[in-house]
């Protein structure tokens, strides 16, 4: 079952005089429950398609709808407390608001739900954990790695449980180690919590860690790769 | 209350900052206040008077003494139920670097008009009784350290020599814009001095019922006008409120004066704000992202706002109100009963609340405006 649904996109964006058209006629599903990697070069519209279906984008034609919610009609007010509750959004950097601990860099989605503070303790402990950082819950983030960072970021993204994790370049500013970290934490989260993830990647080895890869080129879908939905 | 440790954490953010800020805000509002409370003391002093007192002066000008010998005729005046008169004695005491009123009054009748002048019936009795004696506010025991007893020389300097006063009694003003810091001497040690002119600085003259003061005043000054002093009669109310306008248009430049620098302060305030949320363009975003909307952002930065002013209002309003009262402050005895009322608490409030919006309007818009992929690129 489709839990992502882009039905004829169009996205066009005006830079000066030139007009840029980034997706023409798009069409794509991405399943419930599923790990996929949206590949290609720079330019290609990943991002961009990223930030459609978290609905910070509005596509210039078409329809995307994510959960069943028509997320393109949304209007402003709705989008806001529909993103609380359906996207969990990982940055390449700068995830972390520096004045926060990690603690409470997890909770700030947690503040915008109705949740007692001993329940959002509770779960901050529970995101940390999975995240294998319990121990760095006081860290600011300048007291982290770069890696333990996009760990907290994950954190953050899945601690109010949403229907969909979407990740922009997580492992792009990563080493080696730190990057299979977060990878095999990505994994994690697919197989044994059953989150769908979408993760916008150029690492070869992040689209191997997914059970699926889209590869977009100019705006237009030119090679799936694994499960269909 | 969720989203107050995010608030306070952005305002630690540059901590330095963050507290220059709040302490010009202070500032600007101890300033406001202080400024204000010079005018409504002055008004406060120019509304003082029983509306029964009236003034009697020499028409030329105050500096011109009265005959003595009027004291008699103003009590025949129908509607006249008291008469007392008063000098300035203009003295120095010391090294003369503080500044005290010194008058000299007709003991008994003065005492009466002013039963303002609370004075424990020992020591009136005792002031009554010594020709030479004075009676102090208490302010000056606190100032100089006299005592009863004592003996005070003042220089003068209208009335030259050295002149000695024994102190029989302190008084306590039972209303503010009394000073509580004159010394009062007797008139007739004044005259005995100077080899009795029969003068008198001003008279205060009590009537019968506030409606026939108009037509007393007139009563008074028709009688003297071919003598060889005319009199000047006014409510006591007009008799001080024309001292306060020898301080020119004060209101005004106190007023123009406060504006400004609450605007000042404003344009500062505005600035840190503006700039402690242009740096945090990207973290808008994030918390966009996250699912924060326009309305929890804007009111984010409106409570950063909020928190700056009212902290400044608290130091600045409650420092001026606290500072003033405990230090006793009357401006070197021009500005008695110096304190900082309600109204202008609530005034700098209104003030503050104002600065808070005026500061932090633009950036909340801004930041409740800003398009997350817009900020994100911008960033990027």
């Amino acid at each position: 079952m489709a839990l992502v649904e882009i039905r004829e996109v169009d996205k066009t964006f005006q830079r000066g005089s030139e007009r840029i058209e980034v997706f023409i006629g798009l069409t794509l599903d991405i399943a419930e429950g599923s790990f996929t990697a949206l590949m290609g070069p720079s330019g290609s519209g990943k991002s961009t398609l990223l930030n459609l279906v978290a609905g910070l984008d509005r596509p210039t034609r078409g329809s995307v709808r994510v959960a069943g919610a028509e997320v393109s009609a949304m209007r402003p007010n709705q989008l806001a407390p529909w993103r609380a509750r359906h996207i969990g959004f990982v940055f390449q950097q700068l995830n972390l608001l520096p004045v926060l601990t990690a603690y409470q860099n997890v909770e700030l989605p947690l503040l915008l739900t109705r949740l007692s503070r001993k329940e959002r303790d509770e779960r901050i402990r529970l995101a940390l954990g999975v995240v294998g950082l319990e121990d760095r819950m006081s860290h600011y983030p300048r007291q982290l790695s770069g890696g333990q960072e996009q760990r907290v970021a994950i954190a953050r993204a899945i601690v109010a449980d949403p229907t969909l994790v979407l990740l922009d370049e997580p492992t792009g500013q990563l080493d080696a180690k730190s990057s299979a970290d977060v990878l095999q934490l990505l994994s994690r989260l697919n197989d044994e919590f059953k989150k769908t993830v979408i993760i916008v990647t150029h690492d070869a080895h992040a689209a191997e860690a997914a059970r699926t890869v889209l590869h977009l080129d100019k705006g237009r879908l030119i090679e799936r790769q694994g499960a269909a939905v | 209350m969720k989203f107050l440790h995010l608030v306070l954490a952005n305002l630690g953010r540059h901590k330095r900052r963050t507290i220059l800020t709040t302490a010009s805000v202070a500032l600007a509002l101890f300033l406001f206040a202080s400024l204000r409370t010079v005018v409504t003391t002055l008004d406060a002093a120019a509304r003082f008077g029983s509306v029964r007192r009236l003034v009697s002066t020499n028409a030329t000008g105050i500096v011109f003494p009265l005959p003595l010998s009027y004291a008699n005729k103003l009590r025949g005046v129908p509607g006249v139920e008291a008469v007392s008169w008063a000098n300035w004695f203009g003295g120095r005491y010391g090294d003369n670097k503080r500044f005290f009123a010194q008058f000299a009054v007709d003991p008994e009748s003065y005492l009466e008009m002013y039963p303002e002048i609370s004075l424990p019936e020992d020591q009136k009795q005792a002031f009554l009784r010594e020709r030479s004696s004075a009676i102090i506010g208490r302010r000056l025991v606190e100032v100089f350290g006299w005592r009863l007893g004592q003996d005070v020389t003042i220089q003068g300097t209208i009335f030259p020599g050295d002149w000695t006063f024994t102190i029989r009694g302190i008084y306590t003003p039972t209303d503010a814009v009394i000073n509580d810091d004159m010394l009062l001497f007797r008139h007739d040690y004044l005259e005995e001095r100077l080899g009795r002119p029969g003068i008198s600085g001003w008279y205060v003259i009590r009537i019968d019922d506030a409606n026939h003061a108009a037509q007393i005043a007139r009563t008074i000054d028709i009688q003297f006008r071919n003598s060889t002093a005319a009199t000047k009669t006014g409510t006591e109310q007009a008799f001080n409120a024309s001292f306060a306008t020898m301080w020119g248009n004060v209101s005004l430049l106190m007023g123009t004066i406060g504006l400004a620098v609450v605007f000042a302060i404003l344009l500062v305030t505005a600035n840190a704000m503006m700039m402690s949320s242009r740096e945090r363009t990207r973290e808008v975003a994030v918390l966009k992202t996250i699912g924060f909307s326009d309305r929890t952002v804007f009111g984010l930065v409106m409570l950063e706002a909020a928190a700056i002013a009212l902290t400044g209002a608290l130091l600045g309003l409650g420092g001026a109100k606290y500072l003033y009262k405990a230090t006793n402050f009357n401006g070197g005895g021009f500005l008695p009963g110096f304190d900082v009322t309600t109204d202008t608490l609530l005034l700098g409030a209104t003030v503050a609340l104002l600065l808070m919006l005026a500061s932090g309007l633009v950036p909340a818009v801004r930041a409740a405006r800003l398009p997350v992929v817009q900020a994100l690129r911008r960033v990027e």
